[in-house]
């Protein structure tokens, strides 16, 4: 397994290479650095002097891909490219644009952004699987019907309205909970983490619960679902240990894949919520138009996505002992 | 009046075209027109596709644009570009207020300073300019519009009741009367689910004949921050999501088609490099691909204003290069999923045939690999539609949506977030883009599911 896992991990760096180039693509040669300069410096009277400068200060007045008076292999070496896009792999993503170092940024927002993204995660995985065991449980029947109808319903509303119908019900009119904000001292601080998680699991219940709904079904029929009747276990057993372990295979494949990118948080609730966590970084940034911030982010999370991907299929053999990996 | 075509338009009467085309043959062919007719069967499904239908011609009216002469000028164009549904809702477009006002509201929804009659001072809620205008003081506003409700539901059930009436006579099976044809009507028995299509029609139909009606006299969904009517606002949006829910399959699906069935069909190098692409886009998680994208072209437009000279094209481009890069983050999925589907058809006895016959590779993926993976495209196309158009909703908050000058649901949640703060509440604008995305996205959700199940042959029974 570990070979399997090696190979995968160098199979990744191809990959990460090209996600490199095309935002390296995106950010400069789309737009000219000049442009950007001038979009930070002000659109209007700007000397050249200050773009010069603020280009020196970044290093940007370096050639993009190739360094034509550069001697040897510097003519490499010595360019945007390497010096910005590169040192992405050694988790190096530079300065933002107010000048702070973003993977310090990181390293402080992860926790906030976990604090949500992980209980509710774990509370919305088994709120879902019971749901659709419930439906599955009542299936053929005006419960199974209605409860169908009733995701459709729930998955045609707009993650926004959740966000906002739950905290205007539960934080404003009903005042359970703060609107919003964050606090980390301990105990107190659960408040403030209550009605983001609801909001987050309420907002994927319908699709979700269909979904998990139609992978059951594909299991109910089988033999030896019939043969666990027929031992005489009630329905309950049947459902919640045979049909669930069996049905885990293609529950795993859209689940753990999020696993490692629970880091980057959500960029909605935390934004809506006032959460400090790396949603709402991510956030600022894109209406700051801070190009280094985005594009860490965007190395960050095809680097979180590559390793779901691995765990994905670790997580196969973990289940079914009739997968293997190598 | 001269036309104007958006780039938007161009692409959405090629859609159109290609719809046409498409209906064209799958009439043609048993194996497409089987599962279609299993569609129409459903009547949730033909429920769905009335309300889907009424927000087509919306859009459609809405993509009929025009440049209206200066008057006075026998030549010269205002450079304002409007649309034939802008001329059909003229009237609500210049009965503005102020500000802020409720739905049905006579009066303003914030206190002002007013001039009495006496001349003095006085802090009040002062009459609109146009909701409710018609009212004398004292006249009940509630009897004015249950009045006005009767009549307009009154004349579509006049309307609706012979064509009822005349599918029940179709509907009657030989030998039997009037009677006979309303029972079969009235308990669904009928081969197309006519009692729905009819219900649906009927409230569609009553729905905007009310809307019509009363919207002449008030704001029906209030009045917005500088006076525009929400229901005028709501209206429009309804071509920016029915763009952003079609146009981006419909650019990507070329993409989509060609290299997935070529990685299948070709298999090894070729194979190797798409592959290698779409997994590097993949890669990537889409909100930040699309804001890393909107971001480069927001610094690019500002640098070439040139290209982009009046508020509406610019609008435009941005809308539609949105659609492509979103298009560029769905592409994958489809890609792969094709890719997998031919390796497996590849083996199979008619490629086989083809080969033998001397087919070039070509005429082979055109020709017989193309429409047997046809069904997974459809599939694809119609669940991705909802939610690309909740997407946008989505994409707007962050603020790498479509531009903000243009009518979309996303932009009004948007703003509608700090309404929600005031005090008193201002909710319409909220309220209206929920109800219209709302059932927007369940009517395509309910229609979506019942393409889903006629077409996957895995769920066909």
């Amino acid at each position: 397994m570990m070979a399997y896992v090696l190979r995968r991990l160098l199979y990744a760096i191809p990959i990460l290479i090209g996600v490199n180039l095309l935002t390296f693509w995106l950010f400069f040669f789309v737009n000219s650095p000049d442009d950007m300069a001038r979009m930070h410096l002000g659109m209007k009277r700007v000397t050249p002097a200050a773009i010069a400068q603020w280009k020196e200060a970044r290093g940007f007045d370096k050639p993009l891909l190739l360094n034509r008076e550069a001697a040897g292999v510097e003519k490499l070496t010595d360019t945007i490219f390497f010096r910005h896009s590169l040192r992405l792999f050694v988790f190096d993503f530079g300065r933002a644009e107010d000048n702070r170092d973003i993977r310090r940024e990181i390293g402080e927002r992860m926790g906030p952004s976990l604090a949500i993204a992980l209980p509710s995660f774990l509370v919305g995985l088994l709120t879902y699987v019971s749901f659709a065991l419930l439906l599955v449980f009542f299936r053929a029947s005006y419960v199974d019907v209605w409860g169908v109808v009733l995701c459709v319903v729930l998955m045609s509303i707009s993650t926004m309205f959740y966000v906002i119908g739950g905290q205007y019900l539960i934080g404003k009119l009903w005042s359970l909970v703060p609107i919003s904000g964050y606090g980390d001292d301990g105990p107190g601080a659960i408040r403030f983490l209550l009605l983001p998680m609801a909001v987050g699991i309420a907002a994927a219940v319908g699709l979700r619960t269909r979904l998990y709904r139609t992978f059951f079904l594909e299991e109910i029929n089988k033999d030896y679902v019939r043969t666990a009747r027929a031992k005489g276990l009630n329905e309950w057993r049947v459902l919640f240990v045979h049909v669930l372990r069996n049905a885990l295979i293609p529950i795993l494949t859209g689940v753990v894949v999020v696993i490692p990118a629970l880091f980057l948080g959500s960029l909605i609730l935390e934004s809506f919520f006032g959460i400090p966590g790396l949603g709402s970084y991510t956030i600022d940034a894109i209406h700051a138009q801070d190009f280094f911030v985005v594009r860490a982010m965007v190395f960050l999370g095809s680097v979180l996505y590559i390793v779901g991907l691995i765990l994905t299929d670790i997580s196969y053999m973990l289940v079914d002992p009739r997968v293997r990996l190598y | 009046m001269v036309p104007h075509i958006l780039w938007t338009d161009v692409l959405i009467y090629l859609l159109l075209a290609v719809i046409a085309g498409f209906a064209v043959y799958a009439s043609r062919h048993e194996h497409l027109r089987t599962p279609w007719r299993q569609v129409t069967r459903r009547p949730m499904a033909m429920g769905a596709l009335v309300v889907l239908l009424a927000f087509v011609a919306v859009g459609l009216l809405d993509s009929v644009h025009y440049r209206p002469r200066l008057p006075g000028s026998a030549t010269q164009t205002s450079s304002e570009v409007r649309s034939a549904l802008d001329a059909l809702l003229s009237p609500l477009r210049r009965r503005t207020e102020k500000t802020y006002s409720a739905p049905f509201a006579t009066h303003a929804h914030g206190r002002e300073t007013v001039l009495r009659p006496d001349g003095a001072l006085a802090r009040a809620y002062p009459r609109l300019l146009h909701g409710g205008a018609h009212l004398t003081d004292g006249e009940s506003r509630l009897a004015d519009i249950l009045v006005k409700v009767a009549t307009a539901t009154g004349t579509v059930l006049l309307l609706w009741l012979p064509l009822a009436a005349w599918v029940a006579w179709r509907q009657r099976s030989p030998g039997d009367g009037w009677a006979g044809g309303w029972q079969r009507l009235w308990r669904g028995e009928s081969e197309l689910p006519w009692r729905t299509l009819l219900l649906t029609l009927v409230v569609l139909l009553a729905a905007i004949a009310n809307l019509a009606w009363l919207s002449a006299y008030y704001h029906v969904l209030g009045t917005d921050q500088v006076g525009q009517d929400v229901l005028l606002k709501s209206l429009k949006s309804v071509r920016t999501g029915l763009v952003i829910g079609t146009l981006t399959t419909l650019v990507m699906l070329p993409f989509a088609l060609f290299f997935g069935i070529l990685a299948g069909y070709a298999r090894g190098l070729i194979d190797d490099v798409i592959q290698y692409v779409y997994t590097t886009l993949s890669s990537i998680p889409d909100v930040l691909l699309i804001a890393a994208g909107v971001l480069s072209l927001q610094v690019y437009m500002a640098h070439h204003p040139e290209t982009f000279d009046n508020v509406t094209t610019r609008a435009d481009w941005r809308l539609l290069f949105l659609c492509l890069i979103l298009g560029l983050t769905s592409w994958t999925g489809l890609c792969r999923l094709l890719r997998g589907e031919v390796l497996k058809l590849r083996e199979a006895d008619y490629v086989l045939a083809a080969r033998s016959l001397g087919a070039s590779h070509f005429a082979i993926m055109a020709r017989h690999l193309l429409p047997n993976v046809m069904h997974i495209v459809l599939i694809a196309v119609v669940l991705d539609f909802s939610g690309l158009v909740l997407a946008e909703a989505v994409l707007s908050y962050i603020g790498v949506g479509v531009d903000p000058t243009m009518d979309s649901w996303g932009n009004m949640i948007n703003g509608a977030r700090l309404e929600m703060a005031r005090e008193p509440m201002v909710w319409w604008t909220l309220g209206a883009a929920f109800l219209f995305m709302f059932t927007l996205v369940l009517a395509a959700n309910l229609f979506a599911d019942a393409v889903r199940d006629a077409f996957d042959p895995r769920l066909r029974r």
